[in-house]
């Protein structure tokens, strides 16, 4: 089953393109398809283990070493969730039939690479993986139509190959110390305190810290998402730095530091430095993408915050932050969109007073922020609160008097990004803007309701992941 | 002519820095996209280097040049893409000067 | 190992003089041969089948594909040319010294290092290795060659609308 998740949407591209050319408006729909069964997929519990019947020979012809656990399913999700909301605002923001095939072609690409990182439990494969997500996102950002796409797509790149050069250099001291290169075999090397398996890890982990943009790394991030295509700038936000950054630190906090002392201490320092300079930096910019971008770097940073608390705690607070984080800023992402096609521009100063006008995209805005910001009862308060104890437990309260206080920050950052344009006298500018289409409304209702539901209903919804044994 | 081939990992430890030096330097030192795009792949021959060592060093060179043809297939995606950026970046800005892309503010 | 240190020691020369030479065309040409020299290396380290395709696509295809990007993109102005090339040369001179320095340090550290090797010699061979074990990374190149096509595609062919 999980092989299934590569297989098909890697095959649904090949026959996309048998399709006649009359027929290519239906893969924007196709895509959603297998996105849709995707998501459905991360529901069947233990999925790894069903037999598929006629299709279970096929896997074992195949043989990927792959394993699936909470984790996995919880990418697994968010891809579905996020890879559906920005086929629905592509389907809105991109003029041209052909560039609308294209972006559905290259999603099924990146969602491959994802579903790989969440499965493999070998670390060059993870590599491999995060290197197939990252060269189906750099076209998509390149083959937007913007001023600035190939900039951003340039510094996107350029500090990629660094990180592959930080990894594969890492992979090299792996086979030194230990001889193989699989989680399980990393994980020995450290245990045994072997100093080259520490150095490799280190490198390791700085190369992940590239991708998934920590500070002092986190340069490229805000040029590639401001520079990026709106449906573009959802997907990479929801789900595609997370996957091949967060995600990948998130299953080797898990399965190879084993919450040893030394690991531990880099993710808190980096995690604490990410939040607090990137909601800094936050609070300063003027442009709607830009500050969702660097505040997606500080929310970034409370994950990889959590992973360094107290190992079973702070995985399931990582892994909630994760999911909230995803659907939030690709929502806001998203509200983003409506707003650069209702009034051509992104410079929050020109803004004020939209509110009025756009009522449905004002509101789920405010709900998305709020949750991040971690207002009860919003998803956002939980998982902020989880993160907090998960610290506290591990008794460094230092770290978690950051965690909060910066929720101030963020709290502070996404009010005034309200006020300025939702907030205030209507301007005689905007008198004509309308609300967007309903095209483009329906994912962030949707993305808000989850938002809504799972705070509500959060309680029930942790006793299962208890129960589970996420 | 049969090469004789050290054992030492100093060796062949000082050659990886030495290539990762002159091409971090390289791309460090122009301004030109197309340059570098060759202190970029001056890095990958590095790690390259780095990899056939280590797997020759541990005995484990089958696993070592598994790694590296996939490594290398990856190294030439990336190269082409990153080709075509830079091509749409000249047409776009008639120049190749790395100077236009910090006119992004931030 | 007296040739085998001479041939690493050519193949830092070349990417030294790749990075260090005026022309794009030329650099190119000093990156091909780096190339051509690291598999050598990898050859005479019993790498073969890994040689050869850093021979193939590194020394070959990477550089038909860099010379069609510097042959497309003309310089600039003669005089803009000559302006960059000056400040480029105040900033890549110290490049030798500092390799030379560097590599001169790192030869006096013999400090011990705990490898784990794996004997006798090997664990069987590459293709089993590549075709049993490593089925994951044959889908990863196959998926990034199917990203690669399509990136053609996108790039290339809107260039093409961008002239019209």
């Amino acid at each position: 089953m999980s092989d299934l998740l590569l297989l098909v949407p890697f095959v649904a591209v090949v026959l996309l393109y048998l399709l006649p050319k009359r027929a290519r408006t239906a893969g924007l729909w196709i895509a959603f398809g297998i996105l849709a069964l995707e998501t459905a997929a991360a529901f069947i519990d233990r999925f790894a283990t069903i037999d598929f019947g006629l299709l279970a020979p096929l896997g074992k012809l195949l043989g990927f070493h792959l394993a699936t656990d909470g984790l996995s399913e919880l990418v697994i999700l968010c891809t579905g969730l996020v890879g559906m909301a920005a086929l629905l605002v592509a389907r809105r923001t991109l003029e041209d039939e052909n560039e609308k095939f294209l972006f559905a072609n290259l999603v099924l690409v990146a969602v491959v690479g994802i579903n790989g990182i969440a499965m493999v439990r070998d670390l060059f494969s993870l590599y491999v993986f995060v290197e197939v997500t990252a060269v189906a996102t750099f076209i998509l950002i390149a083959a937007g139509r913007g001023d600035h796409v190939f900039e951003g797509a340039w510094k996107y790149i350029f500090l990629s190959v660094v990180a592959s050069v930080l990894m594969l250099t890492s992979l090299g001291f792996f086979l030194l110390s230990t001889g193989g290169i699989t989680l399980d075999a990393a994980r020995t090397g450290l245990a045994a305190n072997a100093p080259l398996a520490w150095i490799a890890m280190a490198l390791f982990l700085c190369g992940l810290f590239v991708k998934g943009a920590m500070v002092p790394f986190h340069g490229w991030l805000a040029d590639a998402y401001t520079a990026a295509p709106a449906p573009v700038s959802v997907f990479m936000a929801g789900i595609v730095t997370k996957a091949s950054g967060i995600f990948a630190l998130m299953r080797i906090a898990q399965s190879t530091l084993g919450g040893a002392t030394p690991g531990r201490e880099i993710l808190l320092v980096v995690g604490a430095v990410t939040i607090v300079v990137g909601a800094f930096l936050s609070l300063t910019q003027t442009n709607f993408k830009r500050m969702l971008a660097y505040s997606s770097i500080s929310q970034m940073g409370y994950i990889v915050l959590a992973l360094g608390g107290d190992l079973r705690l702070g995985i399931l607070a990582a892994g909630l932050h994760f999911f909230n984080h995803a659907i939030s800023k690709s929502q806001l992402f998203a509200n983003a969109a409506a707003i650069e096609k209702q009034l051509g521009t992104l410079d929050m100063d020109e803004m004020g007073g939209l509110g009025a006008r756009m009522p449905v995209t004002a509101g789920t805005s405010a709900v998305a922020s709020l949750s991040i910001a971690g207002l009860p009862p919003l998803a956002g308060f939980w998982s902020k609160l989880l993160i907090v104890l998960a610290l506290w437990n591990a008794k460094e309260y230092a770290f978690a008097a950051v965690a909060i206080l910066a929720s101030l920050v963020t709290l502070a950052y996404f009010l005034s990004l309200q006020r300025r344009v939702f907030f205030g006298k209507p301007l005689e500018k905007w008198a004509g803007a309308r609300e967007a289409s309903v095209g483009l409304l329906v994912p962030a209702v949707a993305l808000a309701l989850i938002t809504i539901a799972l705070g509500v209903g959060f309680p029930f919804a942790l006793k299962i992941l208890m129960g589970g044994g996420a | 002519m049969t090469i004789e081939i050290p054992q030492s990992f100093w060796l062949y430890f000082t050659f990886f820095v030495l290539l990762l030096v002159d091409g971090l330097w390289c791309m460090l030192a122009t301004r030109n996209l197309v340059r570098i795009l060759i202190g970029l792949e001056i890095l990958m021959k590095s790690v390259t280097f780095f990899l056939i060592a280590a797997g020759y060093l541990s005995g484990r060179m089958a696993l070592a040049q598994a790694l590296v043809i996939t490594v290398i297939v990856i190294e030439v995606v990336v190269v082409v893409v990153v080709a075509g950026i830079i091509l749409g970046f000249y047409r776009k800005h008639d120049s190749l000067d790395v100077g236009n892309t910090r006119r992004m503010k931030g | 190992m007296i040739w085998f240190t001479l041939l690493l020691v050519v193949l830092v020369l070349a990417a030294l003089w790749a990075s260090m030479t005026t022309t794009l065309l030329r650099s190119t040409l000093g990156l091909a041969l780096a190339s051509a020299l690291l598999s050598v290396v990898m050859f005479s380290m019993g790498a073969t089948l890994a040689a050869v395709m850093e021979l193939s696509v590194c020394a070959g295809l990477i550089s038909v594909v860099l010379v069609s990007v510097a042959s497309l993109t003309r310089p600039r102005s003669i005089q803009e040319e000559l302006a960059s090339r000056r400040s480029r040369l105040r900033r890549i001179w110290p490049l030798p010294l500092v390799l030379i320095a560097a590599g001169v340090a790192l030869s006096f550290v013999h400090a011990p290092v705990d490898i784990v090797l794996h004997l006798p010699k090997g664990d069987g061979d590459v293709r089993t290795v590549l075709w049993s074990l490593r089925q994951l990374d044959l889908f990863g190149q196959i998926l990034i060659l199917l990203a690669g096509a399509l990136g053609v595609l996108v790039l290339f062919r809107k260039e093409a609308k961008d002239d019209d």
